[in-house]
């Protein structure tokens, strides 16, 4: 509108999109993908064989990425993604529990519809941790569940705790059917990652409390502290054997919009579920096919995501490289993010374990507070906004993903390119101390 | 499982997924796609500068250049823009506003959202949703879905399956006893039946809209297969716009467009959009919250769609090749259409309406008493039991009428007119075949 800002350009540390920041895709996986759009291409002599061969069986799987698909998807790249998760578990996975998805949010909604039912007093409750990613709320929202809060441990790196689980279930059940958990691990917009006591602590009180647990491990890949490891609630449910592996119903969530790979706009994604009916099952089944199939080409780019190159193959090199470099550079701003941030009195900042986003706390003092209650807006919405208008530099308010009353935070990626992150920490370090010393 | 058929392979005519039966994709498509896809090939001297333009486009309208971003949820505002362009000048210079674009996960998406946003109240106030039977079953499955009252209006197959204001009237009177029509879904050209709405008609339905305060959704996903001499595709926009101010400024449209059909036949990339007319402000804020949930449309999708709406024109490198890639599908098609009508009419107890675009042949077929028996002792509806024995006996896979709704006592199956010309006259004599001997045996 020809205001002019002290700021040349908008820096959008808002959402959790690599490739918008400059993160580059996975060579491999593009070349696999533009062979199955384009197949004239397996003449060309600048990609490798090994892309071509990944190509040929999947364009005889699918018969032609411009065709539908299976509903749940095309049965060679569900049969990958359950040997990738035999893999990964070391449990045994079967194609038929493992759906194809239009991005993981696509395949959350469709198990939330499944299990949203009752009215009044039995409509169905779903667990979700405070603070969340969004897509929960909505979908709650869409769906006229009853969403019902859990706090995460600040103080504990954001550790999930069962007592507080326990009085949420307690607390819900006097007004609704809490039927479902939702966790997200690594956590977003958090960032931390559960132990594996932890996990089996959460898996043991869903038993007990006969919860459906949906486990949303779209940030699998991106673990990135010391002593910190990715323990998938599959592997941890079927170690801790009857009769929780026999009982406890299981939906895991994963995409190819995180990790390494950053595919965001394939809109690509898969859930796997374990000890479901198979009446429930079947509707499943029905409920996915509305809307047809994922996109062919998404559910192409997952193949190669779930059965990379291995050693020996023309391309497994070059794929390594380029996943260590786009994995360590993201350790290594999620290490500069908590430094620089827990070097400025008033702002703290958990460790980054994993995930895309630091989500520090801020204290915000009384005046402030109060000038953003005289604007109608919540008080780090107000300093978000201060921050957006003076630095150019856009994150989004606490408020958005719900903290404990009285607390304020912001969520900020960590994926602009290092040498901007680092301006960018030091930009929004200063932002704060003014604004503090302005507003006391 | 072993068991002997007397066929060598199952046919598929039950599905409208032109590639799936060997139709080819239209290169420069493909092209533009696979450069977005891998932009490497920019350097290619194998793809035609036309490719690359369209491509670079595309690409500079992505975060960060790739089509790894999220998009908008409304969808790329270069597409968009291309998507206004291409419905003004097909509507003959009706405008477009591209903030009344929304690009969408196949036609299925919009339809299923615009729904949503639609269906409210309970009881006696619960929307109602007008659709046509037969219908394609995304209505009444999403309808289901959605807890909205399914309200059908039959159309009138004596009249090739033409739309009858009368008939839409006595539905929403009908319907009015027991929920809140609100809602007025058309399917032009229609599926499965096939038809092509002519101009009057379509004034007809808007008007009636108007007087009954409907919301118009109009599924226009066939508006490139129209084969008939004499048959032509009108847009329930440019209809509404041609009929006035009155109309024009009052009526609610959404109409909506997919890469799955025409001559394109993508439906794998689940690619498509939505034209809003005349929808409030406020519901347009709510119908981007309510998209944003599930994040962006396929971007891979969405540069289909554009290529789709900003093809190659005359003068540039790919005109030549893409016109005949394209008017040799649609060609094909309505010689298939011919084919399959005047096939199946030759047929004792087979009538099949004209085929005047889409993609499927509906043809009615006579049950005898006998089989209507049997059918019922196996608890099959007649024409599912028809199909099943037709399965069996032949391996040709088509869908009983059954699954898109029927007048009572009435029986159809629907057939795609997809497979090649030559597998397509086997199939039309073995149908032919084997409904003289079911004829015979059922007697």
């Amino acid at each position: 509108q020809g205001v002019p800002k002290p700021f040349t350009e908008v820096i959008k540390a808002n959402i959790g999109d690599a490739h918008a920041m400059g993160q580059k895709p996975i060579t491999f996986l593009r070349q696999v993908t533009a062979l199955c759009l384009y197949p004239e291409l397996l003449a060309n002599s600048t990609i490798p064989e090994d892309a071509k061969a990944r190509a040929r069986r999947l364009l005889a799987a699918c018969g032609g990425v411009g065709s539908y698909s299976a509903s749940p998807g095309i049965p060679l790249v569900r049969e990958n993604v359950a040997r990738f998760l035999q893999r990964r578990d070391g449990v045994p996975a079967r194609a038929n529990n493992v759906f194809l998805s239009t991005g993981a949010s696509d395949a959350i909604v469709s198990i939330l519809k499944l299990l949203v039912s009752g009215e009044g007093r039995s409509r169905t409750g779903v667990l979700v941790p405070i603070p969340q990613y969004p897509l929960y709320s909505a979908a709650i929202a869409e769906l006229s569940a009853v969403q019902l809060n859990y706090y995460l441990d600040e103080e504990n790196c954001w550790a999930l705790d069962v007592a507080e689980l326990r009085r949420a279930v307690t607390e819900g059940r006097r007004h609704c059917c809490p039927r479902v958990l939702c966790i997200i691990n690594p956590g977003n917009p958090t960032g931390q990652v559960q132990s594996h006591q932890c996990i089996k602590d959460v898996i043991k009180f869903a038993y007990e409390e006969k919860l459906f647990l949906m486990a949303d491990e779209v940030y699998q890949d991106n673990i990135y502290a010391k002593g910190s490891a990715f323990h998938s609630f599959k592997k941890v449910l079927f170690e801790m054997g009857p009769p929780y592996s026999e009982v406890v119903e299981l939906a895991s969530f994963h995409s190819v919009s995180k990790g390494f790979m950053g595919e965001c706009g394939f809109r690509s994604g898969f859930v796997e579920v374990v000890n479901m009916d198979p009446e429930v099952q079947q509707e499943l089944n029905k409920l996915v096919s509305v809307r047809l199939c994922p996109p062919v080409p998404g559910q192409v780019l997952l193949d190669v995501v779930v059965d990379p190159p291995q050693p020996g193959d023309p391309s497994y090199e070059l794929f390594m490289t380029e996943k260590q470099e786009v994995l360590g550079a993201l350790a290594h701003k999620a290490r500069l993010t908590e430094e620089i941030f827990n070097r400025v009195p008033g702002i703290r900042c958990n460790p980054v374990q994993g995930a895309m986003y630091s989500f520090p706390r801020i204290e915000l003092p009384p005046r402030a507070r109060a000038a953003a209650e005289a604007q109608g807006q919540a008080p780090d919405m107000f300093f978000c906004m201060k921050l957006l208008d003076e630095t150019g530099i856009c994150v989004v308010p606490g408020s958005g993903f719900g903290q404990r009353e009285g607390t304020f935070h912001f969520r900020m990626t960590i994926l602009p390119p290092t040498e901007k992150l680092q301006i960018l920490l030091e930009k929004l370090s200063s932002f704060y101390s003014k604004f503090v010393k302005e507003f006391s | 499982q072993g068991i002997k058929k007397p066929f060598t392979e199952v046919i598929k005519a039950n599905i409208g997924d032109a590639h799936a039966m060997g139709q080819r994709p239209i290169t420069f498509l493909r092209q533009v796609v696979a450069l977005c896809t891998y932009p490497n090939l920019l350097d290619s001297p194998s793809f035609p500068e036309d490719a690359k333009k369209r491509a670079r486009r595309i690409l500079q309208g992505c975060g960060g250049n790739s089509l790894g971003s999220y998009s908008a949820s409304q969808g790329i505002n270069c597409i968009r823009e291309d998507v206004a362009s291409y419905i003004k000048r097909r509507d003959g210079g009706v405008p477009a506003d591209p903030d009344n674009i929304y690009l969408t996960t196949g036609a299925s998406d919009g339809i299923a959202t615009i729904l949503k946003i639609l269906v409210s109240g309970g009881g006696k106030s619960r929307t109602g949703v007008m659709i046509p039977i037969p219908q394609y079953p995304l209505y009444s499955a999403a309808i289901s879905e959605l807890d909205a009252i399914q309200v059908n209006y039959y159309l009138d197959e004596e009249n090739c399956w033409a739309l009858d204001v009368n008939e839409l009237r006595r539905s929403l009177n009908e319907a009015k006893a027991y929920c809140n029509p609100k809602v007025l879904c058309i399917i032009n050209p229609g599926n499965p039946t096939g038809q092509v709405q002519n101009r009057k008609c379509i004034e007809d339905v808007i008007h009636f809209a108007w007087e009954e305060k409907l919301f118009l959704l109009a599924d226009e996903v066939y508006q490139d297969n129209v084969y008939s001499e004499g048959c032509q595709f009108h847009s329930f926009k440019k209809i509404l716009y041609e009929m006035g101010p009155e109309y024009y400024n009052n009526v609610e449209l959404a109409s909506f467009h997919s890469t799955s059909k025409g001559y394109m036949g993508e439906c794998g990339y689940r690619g498509g959009y939505m034209e809003v007319i005349n929808l409030h402000p406020e519901i347009k804020g709510q119908l981007v919250k309510l998209l944003s949930v599930r994040l962006c449309p396929p971007v891979s999708g969405q540069a289909a769609m554009d290529i789709v709406v900003n093809p190659p024109i005359p003068g540039e490198e790919s005109y030549s090749q893409f016109i005949k890639e394209k008017e040799s599908v649609l060609n094909n098609l309505a010689k298939k259409a011919k084919l399959t009508e005047d096939m199946f009419n030759t047929v004792p107890g087979i009538h099949c309406n004209p085929l005047q675009g889409a993609m499927y042949a509906f043809p009615r077929i006579f049950i005898p008493s006998k089989a209507i028996e049997e059918a019922k002792a196996h608890k099959m509806a007649p024409d599912m039991f028809y199909c099943m024995k037709l399965l069996e006996e032949t391996g040709i896979c088509v869908v009983p009428g059954s699954g898109f709704g029927q007048r009572e006592g009435s029986y159809h199956f629907r057939m795609t007119i997809l497979p090649p010309v030559e597998k397509l006259k086997i199939l039309l004599e073995k149908v032919k075949d084997f409904h003289i001997k079911f004829l015979e045996k059922y007697a």
